[in-house]
Parts: C-alpha cells; structure tokens; sequence
C-alpha cells in the first residue's frame, strides 16, 4: 500500500488528500475487522479460557501454557502435514491443466471455438458452494453410493469400495475436489498473464524457427513467472486454511484416525470448548507457519530472478 | 512497468496472510467481553442463584397470571413439541409458523436446529445472558434431550420444578428412568417430560421365516437373548445372506445404557466394561462382514428399511420404527406391516425431549400449567398416545393400553407393542449419566470406526478417543 502512495506523491502532489480520503474505508475496515481480532487473537492465546458445560473456567494469564501444550503435542505437525500433502495434491494438477488450458486460449494460432463458452464452463465448479460440493462428493462416493454401483455394474469391482475409509482416497477425493473449484480460476489468472506478453516476441520465435514447444517454455514460461508466483502464493495462503470441504466430507472427523484433519479443522475442534486460549495460540501458530511459508516460496523465486 | 504490478501483487498477497490470522482469530473476540461474568459462574454455582431464582416465581405464584410477561419465550430444535403444544394444550391458537397465543399471552417458539451443535450454542448464550435480560427475551421454557440433559440441570440456570409448584405427587406417575435423567446431582429435579422412549429390538418378520422357520417374538428372543447369542445368530444369519443389523453403530445404545460407572471419573475418562464389550462384539461382527460401519440415518444405514437390504434387525424405540423407517414408502419392510418387536439383549431408550424452566421465567404460572397437562393429564396423554403414536410417560395409563386389543400398531403387523416397550421402560438404569455423556458418545464411536475398519489398532483408537474428548473438555485427563 505504502508502495502505491508514495508513487502518486511524486506525481500528483495536489491530489494527496483524496488519496488519503479515499483510504479512510479501507483503513478503517482493516482496524475493525482484522487488527482487533489479531491482536485480541494474540493476547487471549496467552490466557486458559474455555468453557465446560454452562461453567466458564478462566480467564486465567498462563503466559505460553497453550504454546507448549500445543508444540508439545505431535499433533499439530501431523495437521500441518495433512494440509499441506493435500494441498499439494491439489494444486500440481490445478497448475498443469490451468497452464495448458490457458495456453490453448491464448494461442490465436489454434483458432478454437466457443472459447468464450468454455472459459465460463471451467469456471462454473468455483460457483457452487464448497459445502455442497463437498456434500454432493459424500452422497456420489457412499458405500453405496452411485460411483460405486456403476463400478460394480462395469465389472470393474465386484464389492463396495469404502472411499470414506481409506486415507488416501480421502485425500484424493479432498485435493480432486480442490483442484476442479480452482483450476478454472487459475486458468483465468494465467490467461491474464500471457495475453499481456508481448505477441512480437512470439512472432519473433516463431520467425526464427521455435516450435511451440520451445515458445512455451523459452517465452511464455519465463514471462509468466510473476503470476505464476501470485497464483502459488495465493493458493498455499488458501490451502493452509482449508476448511470447508474436508470439513464436510469427513463430517468434521477428518477420518479415517485424522489424516484428513487441516489446521483449520484443529482449531474449530476447539472451539466446542470455546477454548480461546487454545483457539488463540493454534491461531497464531498457523499465522506464523503462513508467513513463514509464503516469504519462503517468495524469496526462493525472487532469489533466482537476481 | 512489469515489476511494479508484480510489487503490489505481493504487497497484496501480504496482507492477505494477515487476512489469514485475522479471520481465524475472529471466534477470539467475544472472549473479553465475556470475561467478567464467569467470576459469578464458577463461585458456589448450586447455592446462592438458585435462590434469587426460587424466590422471583414463589411471589410471582401468589398474584395471578395477570401480572406476568405477556411473552413465553420457547426454546427448541425441530416442531416435535410445538406440535404436541398445538394440537395437545387446551386454549393454544397458531398464529403463524413461529409465533402461537394462550388467553393473553403470545407464545414465541425460537427454533434452531440440532445440526452441529447449533441449538445448544445458541441456547447457551441466551441463558448466560438472561440474567440482564428484558423480560420479553427471557427464555421461559428450553427442551433438552437425555445426552445432555445434565449439562443444564446441574446449572442454577435451569428451575426446579417443585419451585413452580409441581409437587412429587403430580409427578408419580411417570417412569422413573425419564426423572433421573433430568434430576441434579443435589437430587432436584429440574425437567419433565411427556415421553417415554424404551427401546426395543425391531426384526424383519420375513427373514426370521427364512432363517429360523418361525416369526414369533418368544422365539426370536431366544435367538438374540444376550450377546454372546446374538453373535452366534449373526453367523447364522448372514449364511442366509442377512446382516444382522445395519452397522455397528445400532447396538451402540444398548450397550452404553447398561454401563456400570460413569464416562469420567473424578475428572478423569473411563471406558466402562460394557463398552469394551461392544468394541469386542462389534469388531468381530464386522469382520465377519456381519454388519457395516456406516453411520446412523446415512444412505447406508437406512437400506435395510427395504426387503433387498437385507438386514435382519434394527434397534429402536417407538419413534424410530414409526416415523424413521419410511413406513411412509410404499415396497419399505414397514409399510408392508413386515416387522416383528422383541426385548433383545438388553433394555435401553433412545431420545426423548425434556421440558425445563429456565431460571427467571417471568411466567411461571403458565409454564406449570404446560408442563402438567402434557405430561401428567391421562386423558391428554391418551390422546398423544392414539394420535401420534407417541410413547407417554405415564405408567398406569401405557400398562392399560399395552392390554387393550383394540390398540394395535399396522407397521408391527398388527400386534400391540406396548408391552414391550412398557417392560423396556421399567429396566432402564440411568444411575450412571454425566454431563460429558453426549461428547463422550461421539467421539467414542468416531474413533472406533477407525479400529472396525482397520485402519487403527485399539490402542490408536483409544488414543484417538482420548485426544477428541480433551478437545472438547479440556478439564479432564485419562
């Protein structure tokens, strides 16, 4: 933000006010919406506050308590873990197709039909309501579900497969359903991105002898980068907060013996307790896992551009 | 050009991970203007409200229902008792779908459904606050259910009933497992109700005829006496192609009604034996391929309600076998008249609602006549009985009808059940309730589909059950 003001200080120096007056919204949301509840978030994680039953306990300061019991506790890096394996099951085939698909829309040489329709229909899954999709996803893979009729009826099985017991396909059903939400969003970003390089250089390449091939990952890729960063950026920032589809499809279990338990499924389990202080510490910690993650994968890609 | 956009994406994307923390922090507000109530709370919770809260309705009983509020505020999660109310209670006229009237008084219902907690969470907030609040918003009345019932009756937020004036006479009537339930550990009792939900064991008339050649009741009980019977039936069964019953899940119930200590003991977990007991039978039926690990009312578990799902047995209480098993569905098991009733191994019940005064209700009067006539008025509870084929809470009037042959249920094929269900009511225990009951329950079950399906030994189980409990109660240990 301070990026983007100090910019038009330079030019427009008589404008400045508006500049701020125009921020007052933003800045005003901000500190109600998000700066509150941090810090509140961080000083009610150093205090036992939860509730049995209709009896309050707390609060009562016992400084980094929470921290150690959690840190203590294995448990939280094996959500951790969970979140990020599912993560990255999804968004590998998220950045593939979203990648190739984007490709083939913005390359003016293959002259597709209907792009404008497909661009939409790609886009559509990110419509529903993760819930539903989720719930739809439970009801389509039940025991008895109808994915496991026609596999029965195609002869391909010859019992039920139980996909809600077995921790992989649990994940992969999670990540499946991930990736079909997103890959059309990214799609769009990526689209974005390449019709923004300049077509010279591609006319240049293709002038000079490239193949596709060779444009794709000679020109397109390298030029890509700063979005492709922004896309990995903001979908580790999502996937660390995912929440709502295993949430559902799991029926808040994270079954089968929590393996697809996120974080975020972690710190509501606490909130049953309406354990602040457990919920505040969790809370912090995932913030600092997030930061930490998102400037790794930032100065990793920064680093190489230098 | 390029590398500003790209300056201000990350910009962005940093205040998005602070977006990250913010939202994930927003359950944390509330705390600190939470925080100065609980002092009150946690002092002496059973003495000193208890008795600002007898004392308000004792000088309210002695002026008339004039002076009091002209708002009965109703706290509840689905229509079972507005109906009841609505068809039941002399005088009550519907005004529409939330609100109804009695003689001067509106009647609010605040209907908010079970689903993940939701009723009690909002049930909770409003009682801690009704302390402060205006008359018209004080909950007069709230429903619990057994699971939890204790949670609100150990509370100086829930009445007792001889404080509205019912008296231990009024009450005699009633089976004594539904007043245990909602009796304090000082021994007050705190609620009332006009059910009574023993369960019973509800077989598939037809496979008893496949199976063991006959459908009577006295037969079949041999067949599923105790447990150790009941699993050797199961090989028997499912020879024949049946499971005996449609998960795990269903003989849940029974066994934990019949436990012999408590969940937590002395604040710590402890899994009573009868539970393991149903580990080791459910284990071993399972891995027979004997029944299934699906969980209750999912598409799984209700194929049985149908001849091809070929389930020998579900059990339940009267409810269940009425109004949850699509007898409503023509081809279903039930609608075809085709289940047979028997005790089973063990007696158990399964919900039943319970009515409770809220501690400063600002219409006491009114609140006592509703809960004597529906629970306590035989030829109201008669009515109940004839048309919604309900279960009442009344001894001699359910032990008259058991005996009545003009009474008979279509969806049992035609026999009168209620000798069943009265013998069921009579054997319930209930001396060994808590009020970590419900979490306890769940999260039990959860971790044991784990160890059924083998994708965690016991021990990972337990340890799994452990961890889940402490989430939600984070006073105990193990």
């Amino acid at each position: 933000m301070t990026n983007k003001t100090r910019g038009k200080r330079g030019k427009v120096v008589s404008y400045n006010k508006w500049g701020y007056i125009f921020l007052i919204p933003f800045i005003l949301t901000y500190i109600v919406f998000q700066l509150i509840p941090l810090i509140s978030t961080i000083y009610n994680s150093f205090f036992e506050n939860y509730r049995s039953g209709l009896m309050q306990i707390g609060p009562n300061f016992i400084g980094l308590e929470n921290y150690k019991s959690l840190l203590s506790n294995p448990d939280i890096w094996v959500y951790t873990q969970n979140t990020l394996i599912m993560w990255v099951m999804g968004f590998i085939p998220q950045i593939i197709v979203s990648l190739l698909l984007a490709s083939w829309f913005s390359d003016p040489q293959l002259r597709l039909k209907c792009a404008g329709f497909f661009k939409t229909i790609i886009y559509l899954p990110n419509l529903i309501m993760a819930s539903a999709f989720a719930m739809l996803f439970f009801t389509l893979f039940a025991d008895g579900g109808p994915i496991n009729s026609i596999l029965i009826q195609l002869g391909i099985l010859n019992k039920p497969f139980k996909f809600m017991s077995n921790i992989w396909s649990v994940r992969g059903l999670i990540a499946l359903m991930n990736f079909l939400m997103w890959f059309g969003n990214t799609t769009i970003l990526l689209m974005a991105g390449m019709m923004g390089i300049d077509t010279a250089l591609f006319e240049a390449a293709s002038v000079d002898g490239a193949t596709s091939t060779q444009i794709f990952y000679k020109i397109t890729l390298p030029l890509l980068k700063p979005i492709l960063l922004y896309v990995m950026i903001t979908s580790l920032i999502g996937g660390l907060q995912m929440y709502d589809v295993p949430q559902v499809l799991t029926n808040g279990t994270g079954e089968p013996m929590r393996s697809s338990m996120t974080l975020i499924m972690y710190l509501n389990k606490h909130l049953y307790s309406k354990n602040y202080g457990m919920g505040g510490a969790l809370s912090v910690i995932l913030f600092f896992i997030t930061g930490i993650l998102s400037l790794l994968v930032f100065r990793f890609s920064n680093y190489k551009k230098s | 050009m390029k590398m500003r956009k790209f300056k201000n994406v990350v910009a962005l994307s940093l205040a998005g991970i602070l977006t990250t923390a913010a939202l994930a922090g927003c359950g944390s507000s509330p705390a600190a203007e939470s925080s100065p109530a609980p002092a009150e709370e946690t002092t002496a919770p059973e003495t000193a409200p208890t008795e600002t809260a007898s004392e308000a309705p004792a000088e309210a009983d002695v002026s008339s229902g004039g002076d009091e509020g002209s708002i009965l505020n109703i706290y509840c999660w689905n229509e079972e008792f507005k109906s009841r109310v609505t068809d039941h209670y002399p005088g009550y006229e519907a005004v529409d779908g939330t609100t109804g009237k009695i003689g001067d008084v509106t009647v609010r219902w605040q209907i908010t459904p079970n689903d993940d907690n939701a009723y009690q969470n909002n049930l909770d907030e409003t009682l801690l606050k009704q302390e402060g609040a205006a008359a018209d918003d004080k909950i007069d009345i709230f429903l619990v259910e057994a699971d939890y019932a204790l949670k609100y009756v150990d509370t100086p937020y829930t009445m007792a009933v001889s404080d509205l004036g019912i008296t231990d006479a009024d009450v005699a009537n009633q089976y004594q497992y539904t007043k245990d339930i909602v009796t304090s550990s000082d021994g007050t009792l705190k609620g009332i109700s006009w059910q009574g939900c023993p369960g019973a064991l509800f077989y598939n008339r037809e496979a008893a005829k496949e199976v063991f050649g006959t459908d009577d009741p006295a037969e079949v009980q041999k067949k599923v006496a105790d447990w150790d019977t009941f699993v050797a039936t199961a090989e028997e069964l499912k020879a024949a192609g049946y499971n005996i019953m449609s998960s795990v899940n269903d003989s849940y119930r029974v066994y934990s009604n019949n436990v012999t200590s408590k969940w937590v003991v002395d604040g710590k977990i402890n899994i009573d034996e009868n539970i393991m007991k149903w580990v080791e039978d459910s284990k071993a039926l399972f891995d027979k391929g004997q029944t299934t690990s699906a969980e209750l009312w999912s598409d799984d578990w209700s194929k049985g309600f149908y001849p091809e799902g070929k389930v020998f047995c579900y059990f339940g209480p009267a409810w269940l076998v009425n109004f949850s098993m699509a007898a409503d569905q023509e081809g279903s098991i039930g609608n075809m008249g085709g289940w047979g009733i028997t005790e089973g191994p063990q007696g158990f019940y399964w919900g039943g609602t319970w009515i409770c005064a809220a501690a400063g209700t600002d219409n006491p009067t009114l609140v006592k006549d509703i809960m004597l006539k529906l629970t306590t008025d035989e030829s109201i509870m008669k009515e109940i009985v004839v048309q919604d084929d309900d279960f009442v809470n009344n001894k001699p009037a359910m032990e008259a009808m058991a005996t009545d042959t003009g009474y008979s249920s279509k969806i049992l094929g035609g026999t009168n059940p209620l000798a069943m269900y009265c013998a069921g009511a009579e054997s319930i225990d209930l001396s060994n309730l808590s009020s970590y009951d419900q979490g306890c329950n769940e999260e039990f079950q959860n971790a044991m589909k784990n160890y059924f399906e083998g994708n965690a030994t016991l021990d990972e189980a337990l340890n799994l059950f452990y961890t889940a409990v402490i989430e939600k109660y984070p006073e105990l240990t193990y």
